[in-house]
């Protein structure tokens, strides 16, 4: 166990305990809770996991902040979705379009990294938001190719038809690239990573190249956010800019990883866990809550079903101000 | 601000002068020219504060973007109420119900920085990572509580019922809230100069911003000066939001989120902390925007990007670069 970890244990009971659960809910989703609205929550949590972990290799252990993961998500995506919707749904298609945007991702990540990573992490930041604005332009403008803000729908090919097929192959690439992340993060790579973090300065006296090693990273997590759009667009098998690219993603992505923890890659099970089924069910409990207070003035209009992400805001601020290391530092202590 | 260095100035003149040989008839180049200006003034007015804080406490405000909404939502809550001034056909009434919406946009916007200081900012001083993640999740928070105060629809926001429509200038039709934006920009960018450079305060600004640790050395409260300077461009943020609201006719409580990433463009075109370099690179963008809209409709939304690379290649650290960034 300790090996398919990596050596990385959760350290905490309570923190085992829910992680073993929040696996094996996801390996039983199909059977435990049947119905199509439980099942894309789950599939959803899968890939959001690999997401989140992928952005917390950037965010949490190297401390680089970017704002462009969702662009590496949305190329994933528009890959599967390109291929298939315009080259037809064969193997030989989805694995071009897979290759081709891991290639674009690859390209872009090293070029926005060697530009912008060697100066300070406000400036990466701006950088990337200012290209995966464009990014989110570029998609919606190129309609002839990318379907424009209407986004891409297609078929599959025969084998993944299937729901539960296609659940198991995102929900294993899923699980198989998330270890890989673990055993990234815990190789004298990820150390060094996390070493940036701490005191760049001392890192680079140490002989360390540091913008080598943010490039790399930055490049990794971008790898990896691809391969992430692209089983969420086999999933969906649909692909657009609302459901990839858009910016409201990305602060999704945030909330998740600083609600779970940075730094480590559990806290991403955790965030994308909680985040996803609180989108998904919060509003329910909301909308109970708010006609409970009705005749109160304000008050159900913050507990509106539409503002609950008011609320993950709040405990967002709140996490980064007090709980740096999210719900798993938390439960580690 | 250095000086003498006129070039960025010149580029100005030199973009305009290129889009007059590529636009075919002349008063279609008028009309692009202060359009492009106009709108250069309203992202210069909501960019100048967020670049002024950087350079002066190093602190980039990610919710800055709030400060734009929440200024164009008081000022539709107080010309909603004021619609005949709004509606009557004299300048003057039009005035006189503009001024106190102005007003009110700005003294909320201010106040809202004033508390976003002390309660998001103030704890995380030095701190870039956390800065980042802290003001990205005081935008949400500010964007979620607009909806719950003004509700989830747009407002709609007309313009002034003399300032609508256009005016001819021998051929050109200019429209002539444009002209007001570009007075009312002009008007702000003056003032702003001023302060910065013939008052007392405006010397700590500039030296502040020279070097941080010299001024508070002298005996200076730099921090209360920064106060300062995030309260008045978080109202100038709100003012630059009720022109800009009005140039779109209508408020959303997403308007702030999505000007930042031009604002940002600003900044860094300008050489982040840079006043005189957030005017130019706001003109420069403004100009390109409208002069590749009408050359070159499907490249219009990439200019800015394209500017900032242009730019980025010709002077790697911004127009101006202020002396920490």
């Amino acid at each position: 166990m300790s090996r398919i970890l990596s050596g990385d244990l959760p350290r905490s009971r309570v923190l085992a305990a829910v992680l073993v659960l929040i696996a094996l809910g996801l390996l039983a989703a199909p059977f435990l809770f049947p119905g199509a609205r439980s099942l894309n929550v789950a599939a959803k949590v899968a890939v959001f996991v690999l997401l989140v972990a992928s952005y917390d290799l950037l965010l949490g252990y190297t401390g680089i902040v970017s704002f462009a993961h969702t662009m590496f998500f949305g190329i994933g995506g528009y890959g599967i979705g390109i291929a298939a919707a315009r080259l037809g749904p064969a193997w030989g298609n989805l694995a071009l379009g897979f290759l081709a945007s891991l290639a674009l991702t690859a390209a872009v990540a090293l070029v926005i990294g060697l530009l912008s990573l060697r100066v300070r992490a406000v400036f990466f930041a701006m950088i990337t938001l200012a290209v995966a604005s464009f990014f989110q332009i570029l998609a919606s403008q190129l309609s002839d190719f990318t379907g424009g803000e209407d986004g891409l729908n297609f078929k599959l090919p025969e084998l993944l038809q299937s729901r539960l097929a296609c659940y198991y192959l995102v929900l294993a690439a899923a699980a198989a690239l998330f270890l890989v992340l673990l055993r990234i993060v815990n190789s004298p790579f990820g150390r060094v990573l996390q070493s940036i973090r701490e005191n760049e300065f001392r890192c680079e006296a140490l002989g360390y190249r540091t913008v080598f090693y943010r490039t790399a990273a930055n490049c990794l997590g971008a790898l990896f956010a691809t391969v992430a759009g692209a089983l969420y667009a086999i999933w969906l098998r649909y692909t657009g800019p609302e459901a990839t690219l858009s910016f409201a993603i990305m602060i999704d992505l945030l909330l998740m990883v600083v609600i779970g923890g940075m730094g480590t890659l559990y806290g991403a099970v955790i965030g994308a866990t909680l985040f996803v089924v609180a989108q998904n069910y919060l509003q329910d409990l909301m909308k109970l809550a708010s006609d409970a207070a009705t005749g109160i003035p304000l008050l159900p209009n913050l507990l509106h079903p539409d503002r609950w992400l008011l609320w993950l805001g709040v405990l967002f601020v709140v996490c980064v101000y007090w709980f740096p290391s999210g719900i798993v530092g938390r439960l580690r202590r | 601000m250095r000086r003498h260095d006129w070039l960025p100035l010149a580029l100005i003149a030199v973009l305009a002068l290129a889009a007059f040989a590529f636009v075919p008839s002349t008063p279609t180049w008028l009309t692009l020219t202060i359009a492009g200006l106009a709108m250069g003034m309203m992202i210069f007015m909501m960019a100048s504060g967020l670049t002024l804080v950087f350079g002066l406490m190093d602190v980039m405000n990610f919710a800055h973007g709030a400060f734009i909404s929440v200024g164009a939502y008081a000022a539709a809550s107080v010309l909603i109420q004021l619609k005949g001034g709004m509606q009557a056909p004299s300048l003057a009434e039009n005035l006189m119900a503009m001024a106190p919406a102005l007003a009110a946009a700005v003294a909320v916007a201010g106040l809202l920085g004033w508390i976003f200081e002390r309660v998001v900012i103030r704890p995380v001083y030095g701190d870039h990572l956390k800065q980042i993640l802290v003001t990205m999740g005081g935008l949400i928070v500010v964007e979620q509580l607009i909806h719950v105060v003004w509700g989830p629809d747009m407002i709609p926001l007309p313009r002034p019922a003399t300032i609508t429509g256009s005016v001819l200038i021998g051929d050109a039709a200019i429209e002539r809230y444009r002209m007001l934006a570009v007075l009312v920009g002009l008007a702000v960018f003056a003032a702003m100069w001023l302060v910065l450079n013939r008052t007392r305060l405006g010397l700590l600004i500039r030296a502040g911003v020279e070097n941080t640790e010299m001024v508070e050395s002298l005996g200076y409260r730099v921090r209360r000066l920064f106060v300062g300077v995030f309260v008045a461009g978080s109202a100038l943020a709100g003012l630059g939001g009720v022109m800009w609201a009005m140039y779109q006719e209508s408020v959303t409580a997403g308007m702030g989120m999505q000007m930042m990433v031009v604002i940002f463009i600003v900044i860094i075109i300008g050489g982040m902390g840079s006043v005189g370099g957030c005017f130019v690179g706001a003109l420069l963008v403004g100009l390109m925007a409208n002069y590749i809209g009408y050359l070159a409709p499907k490249l219009a939304l990439g200019s800015n990007i394209l500017l900032m690379v242009l730019i980025l290649l010709w002077r790697p650290r911004g127009l101006y670069p202020a002396s920490k960034a």
